[in-house]
Order: C-alpha cells, then sequence, then structure tokens
C-alpha cells in the first residue's frame, strides 16, 4: 500500500471559496487562504471563476502580469501552463486568473474539469474563488469541489444566502450526483466578526450563526483595517504585516490542512470579571 | 453573578437576537420545500394542474385562478382563488 501510495502522489484537493451573498469576502479570503497554504509550503493553485469581473488578480497584486487567462485555456487558445501567473512573494503559489471580457456561459463543464484534472496533477491544493450569487459561474466553480469554504457574515442576508448554497453544495456538486462519493466538505468562516457589537447585542455571535447554518466552523475572521490595506497594496493578508486578521487566516488554514488549532473567537470568551465591571476598555 | 447575568441578558436581548429568529424562522421554511431554497416550486404547477381541473366543467382563462402562500410560524396557508365567469358571460360567449 505505502510503496502504491508513494508512486502515485495523491492528487489535489479542490476547494471552493462561495458565499451566494457578495461583498462578503470570497476574494479576500481565497487569496488568505492560497497564500497561507502556499506560506506552509503546499503546492497552491487559486483560481478566478468570476467571468467579467476580474478581481483576484488585483487583490493578489498580479493584475498587471496577466496575459491569458482560464477562459483562454478552456477554448484552447492559451496552454494551462502559459496563463498561470506565478505569485512574486511565494514560488509555490500560482494564480490563474479569469477573463474581463467574455461571457459567464465560456465556463463549460468539460472545460473547467479538463483544467482542474491537468492542475490536481501539479498542486496539492486548488481554489476556486467563486463569484457572488448562485449562477452559471456559481454553479461551476463549486461543481468539482471536494470542499467548500463558505464565506459568512453575521447578517440576515448573508447567512440566508449562505443556507442556499449549502443546499446547493449538497445537491448541484459532481460529489452530490455520484452514487457512493462523500459529500462535498463545507465548513463556515465567519468574516467582519465585530466582537464589540456582539457584545452589544447588535450582532449575532459565532454560536448563533453556527446553530443556523449547521455546518461546522472553519474560521472567525474580525473584522480588520489590515484587510483594506493588504487590498490596497494587492497583498494577500496572511502575507502583509501580522494582524488579528491574518492570524485568524493562518489559524482557518491550518485547520484547512487538518490541524487542530484551537478556535480563539475575539470578544467572545465568557467575559471576566473586570470586563463586566469596567467594559471592554483595554 | 446573577446580578450581572441579568444584565448581560438585557443587553443581549437587542437585535440580534431578532436577526437569529427571522432567520430560523424563515429557513425553516425554505429548507423544507423539496431541499433547501426549493420552496413553494411548486405553485405554478399546482396552479396550472387546477385550471386544467376546472376547464373539465367550466371555461376559464389561465389568469382565473390565483394561488397564494402564507407562511407563518406555527403553520402556514394556502390561499387558492377561482375566478368563475358569470353564466351570462359563459353562454354569449
Amino acid at each position: 500500500m505505502t510503496a502504491d501510495l508513494k508512486e502515485k502522489p495523491a492528487l489535489g484537493r479542490v476547494i471552493v471559496i462561495t458565499s451566494g451573498k457578495g461583498g462578503v469576502g470570497k476574494t479576500t479570503s481565497a487569496a488568505a487562504i492560497s497564500a497561507g497554504l502556499a506560506k506552509q509550503g503546499h503546492r497552491t493553485v487559486v483560481i478566478d471563476f468570476d467571468v467579467g469581473l476580474r478581481n483576484l488578480d488585483m487583490t493578489m497584486g498580479c493584475e498587471r502580469r496577466v496575459v491569458f487567462d482560464f477562459i483562454n485555456v478552456i477554448q484552447g487558445d492559451a496552454r494551462l501552463k502559459q496563463a498561470l501567473i506565478r505569485d512574486k512573494r511565494l514560488e509555490n503559489l500560482s494564480i490563474l486568473p479569469t477573463s474581463q471580457t467574455r461571457d459567464k456561459d465560456a465556463l463549460t463543464k468539460e472545460g473547467v474539469e479538463k483544467v482542474l484534472d491537468e492542475l490536481k496533477q501539479e498542486f496539492d491544493y486548488i481554489i476556486c474563488d467563486s463569484p457572488a450569487g448562485i449562477e452559471h459561474g456559481a454553479q461551476m466553480a463549486m461543481y468539482f469541489a471536494d470542499e467548500a469554504v463558505v464565506v459568512t457574515n453575521p447578517e440576515v442576508s448573508s447567512v440566508r444566502d449562505s443556507d442556499r448554497v449549502l443546499g446547493l453544495l449538497s445537491s448541484q456538486t459532481k460529489r452530490a450526483e455520484s452514487e457512493g462519493a462523500d459529500a462535498v466538505k463545507a465548513q463556515v468562516l465567519l468574516t467582519r466578526h465585530d466582537p464589540a457589537r456582539v457584545e452589544s447585542g447588535e450582532m449575532m455571535n459565532v454560536e448563533d450563526v453556527l446553530e443556523i447554518l449547521a455546518v461546522p466552523l472553519l474560521g472567525v475572521i474580525p473584522e480588520s483595517q489590515a484587510i483594506l490595506r493588504a487590498s490596497n497594496i494587492g497583498t494577500p493578508v496572511v502575507l502583509d504585516q501580522p494582524s488579528a486578521a491574518s492570524k485568524a487566516y493562518e489559524d482557518a488554514v491550518r485547520r484547512l490542512t487538518g490541524e487542530e488549532v484551537e478556535m480563539r473567537i475575539a470578544g467572545e470568551r465568557r467575559p471576566g470579571l473586570f470586563h463586566r465591571l469596567f467594559g471592554r476598555a483595554s | 453573578m446573577n446580578l450581572f447575568g441579568f444584565a448581560r441578558k438585557q443587553r443581549r436581548a437587542r437585535s440580534a437576537e431578532t436577526a437569529k429568529d427571522r432567520l430560523q424562522i424563515l429557513l425553516a421554511h425554505e429548507r423544507s420545500g423539496g431541499g433547501r431554497g426549493g420552496e413553494a416550486d411548486y405553485l405554478p404547477m399546482l396552479q396550472r394542474d387546477i385550471v386544467e381541473a376546472i376547464r373539465k366543467y367550466v371555461s376559464i382563462g389561465e389568469t382565473d385562478v390565483e394561488v397564494r402562500m402564507e407562511r407563518g410560524e406555527q403553520m402556514s396557508s394556502l390561499e387558492i382563488n377561482v375566478e368563475l365567469p358569470s353564466e351570462v358571460g359563459s353562454k354569449a360567449g
């Protein structure tokens, strides 16, 4: 058995970063998670599925290096190797940008599968950055996934849309359609969490959201100025200066690779007497 | 300790609580109708079938049947309104 494994290295895992609702932090999370995985030594590629609204390239800071894209590869106008952009900071991280001009219908199931199969040979992790919504682009991003990270804000419309997306993951994916295959392993990544607002009862807490969605928690990313800063300079947040957000993403990445990391949720431990008496000022 | 617990609970009972309650009620409905999100997908089909059934006896148009769903916390109700042509109208036509 072990000899077998050595001869045939395990194929890469396909992980979709999805949410339903837009603006909750999918691309930020896709960038941070893929950079985090690469930083840990895993060969990682991140693919932009948002055809027509390319943005992963900016978040990753490689927008001026895009020549060919995902659609060119699917349509046979470029080879995969030509379209992959090697990250300048991490040598085992690559980006596959999407097309800015084509239509999302250019994403065919066969074309996507072919590209993913080729990437699985070369990479340990294939991160699919889904577009918002539940239309064709989002369906293609999730269809071949082994795992899903459902990015959710502690806010009603985001939670509702996440619930919807979880339903699609359990019914509209290759794993769901294949008899005997394990279901897509879905986990929630709670972003824009604001401990002060949770404390004052203005924001649902982590437990509330998990109770509603009933899937495991991958991590909690606090609302942080580091996120906008990282996007401004085109650096995944885990490669920028350390912050509460980068720390939280790194923990989430370690959990994604199967490590057990204690969940530290800022502001949601039972507040000590001191805090109860004197508030949260520190 | 109880005093603090009470004070904390009071503060917690704000909009976050409302958000959670609303979501739980809504999602329970959305999930029940044929998988998550497929809620009340059958209403157009039901409407069509009702029109067909009535047409066996009375001549009515596609839009003469109105199907409405009212979702409540404890139970939901289905309201079906059929507009029948007046005797005179049907004879004349």
